[in-house]
């Protein structure tokens, strides 16, 4: 079980109450955890990711286990905590502007 | 009795105000998509419980949301908008070629005809059409790629298709609006476009009489006479005669030719109103007094309106979007602020009233006239 947390401007558009769990298949990774999160909640698509392209939007920030991943290879594994559900990935709305 | 329905955008939500055919009280709905910019709302002519949402956010992209209940349920509908084949290139504020992205959607424009047709305008500029109730979106590129799309560059709120008008007179026949590109006609349903901006005069590009480069801020038309066209420019009024072919100033006595929307009443083809802002670098009322000015006479000929405005220490800006009529007998005129207000009027623009104060920045305005 993959625990993701979302910005709350994405909870309230996926109308979520709170943190989302996900069974992923296969390898644990950045992309296999969003692809299962928007396909749960197709409403997602476009907000974190670029739909065509696959890119990270410019504020969106993704942590996890006090690391900033947000520039680690989609394909990467997760850390073992995120796959083994003890630790959430989280999705971050990235601080812009003043 | 008759109703009317205000769809307010707001940078921080969507509002719905209600009230009866008087325009005394309202019923005021909302925030809706609570703290996401709302450029526009509009319901659909032929179904006007039906209303389409443009929701947008520099961190989450773009959504549509879609109303079939008169906005009390919202559902979210497709937010794909791909640029048709290569995107290709415009020119950028520092005279390079930059590439085509798409940025949010501006406008959204259903048909006079079918709910669930629909046109949206973009910004990095282009033209989306979907015809099954917002769910897919197809661009409509022969405007981007008539040929002059790469000398377009942005204005200072980005490169935006921001005005969309459908003839109702001719189902074939589209204007749309674009900051800094011009005016734009199809005569084809959307495939083929040219661009109408003669007898428009731009100081602040190097040939003031260039086709493409000006910076239209808005235009408007009357539905029985759809050849007559109004125009806000950057600066000057603008009227066109014969569909956009030519354009004539208009501007005569107006305290300032500058300001961004731009209206035609519902039951008089030659009245129209703006609402001059004194200049472009301070884009406020002039003398802080909040002021629409109309003409009977299609232009040329302004009077102030001020009843029930503020005429003191007025700051406030009404964007493109902001102003719009209803249809009711005594024609009803609404404009909102980028200070939170909406201003009606239920007699063409005589008396005025605050119908909110305190909404966050007002980006558009639409009025609905219902049974």
């Amino acid at each position: 079980m993959i625990r993701v947390v979302v910005p709350a401007s994405l909870r309230a558009l996926a109308r979520l109450a709170g943190e989302v769990e996900l069974e992923v298949e296969g390898p644990i990774t950045q992309r296999s955890v969003l692809d299962a999160l928007e396909a749960r909640y197709p409403v997602l698509r476009g907000t974190m990711r670029d739909q065509t392209t696959g890119q990270r939007r410019a504020f969106i920030r993704f942590f996890a286990c006090e690391q900033d991943l947000s520039h680690e290879a989609p394909d990467a594994p997760l850390p073992e905590a995120v796959a083994q559900g003890v630790e959430p990935y989280l999705v971050i709305g990235a601080i812009a502007g003043g | 009795m008759s109703q009317v329905r205000l769809l307010v955008g707001t940078r921080k939500g969507a509002f719905v105000l209600t009230a009866d055919g008087a325009r005394k009280n309202w019923e005021v709905s909302g925030p809706h998509f609570a703290g996401w910019e709302i450029y526009h709302l509009k319901g659909s002519p032929a179904d006007p419980n039906r209303i389409y949402v443009s929701q947008t956010s520099g961190w989450f992209g773009q959504q549509i949301q879609r109303s079939s209940d008169g906005g009390q349920t919202w559902e979210a509908v497709g937010n794909k908008f791909e640029y048709e084949g290569v995107a290709g290139s415009h020119q950028w504020y520092d005279g390079t070629q930059h590439p085509w992205e798409f940025k949010r959607v501006w406008h959204l424009e259903p048909s006079l005809s079918d709910p669930d047709l629909v046109y949206a305008g973009a910004e990095d500029a282009s033209l989306f059409r979907s015809a099954d109730g917002g769910q897919t979106w197809e661009e409509l590129a022969g405007l981007r790629g008539h040929g002059s799309g790469p000398s377009w560059q942005p204005g200072a709120g980005g490169m935006c298709l921001h005005t969309i008008l459908q003839d109702p007179a001719n189902a074939q026949r589209l204007f749309v609006a674009i900051s800094a590109a011009g005016a734009f006609r199809t005569d084809d349903g959307g495939q083929t476009w040219k661009p109408i901006n003669r007898g428009l005069k731009s100081q602040y590009i190097p040939d003031p009489n260039a086709e493409v480069g000006h910076c239209v801020h808005r235009i408007a038309l009357h539905p029985s006479r759809p050849g007559v066209l109004f125009m806000q420019k950057h600066w000057d009024v603008m009227r066109s005669d014969d569909g956009g072919d030519s354009w004539r100033e208009i501007s005569g006595n107006l305290p300032s030719d500058f300001g961004f929307p731009v209206a035609v009443h519902a039951h008089e083809p030659d009245t129209a109103y703006v609402l001059p802002l004194k200049s472009d670098a301070e884009r406020y009322p002039c003398d802080g007094k909040l002021r629409v000015y109309r003409s009977r006479a299609g232009g040329e000929e302004w009077e102030g309106l001020t009843q029930g405005l503020p005429q003191r220490d007025c700051y406030v800006n009404v964007l493109r979007g902001a102003m719009s009529i209803d249809t009711l007998d005594e024609c009803g005129v609404y404009f909102g602020t980028t200070g939170g207000q909406v201003y009606g009027s239920a007699d063409g623009g005589d008396t005025w009233a605050p119908i909110v104060r305190d909404l966050p920045a007002v980006l558009s305005v639409e009025a609905q006239t219902l049974p």
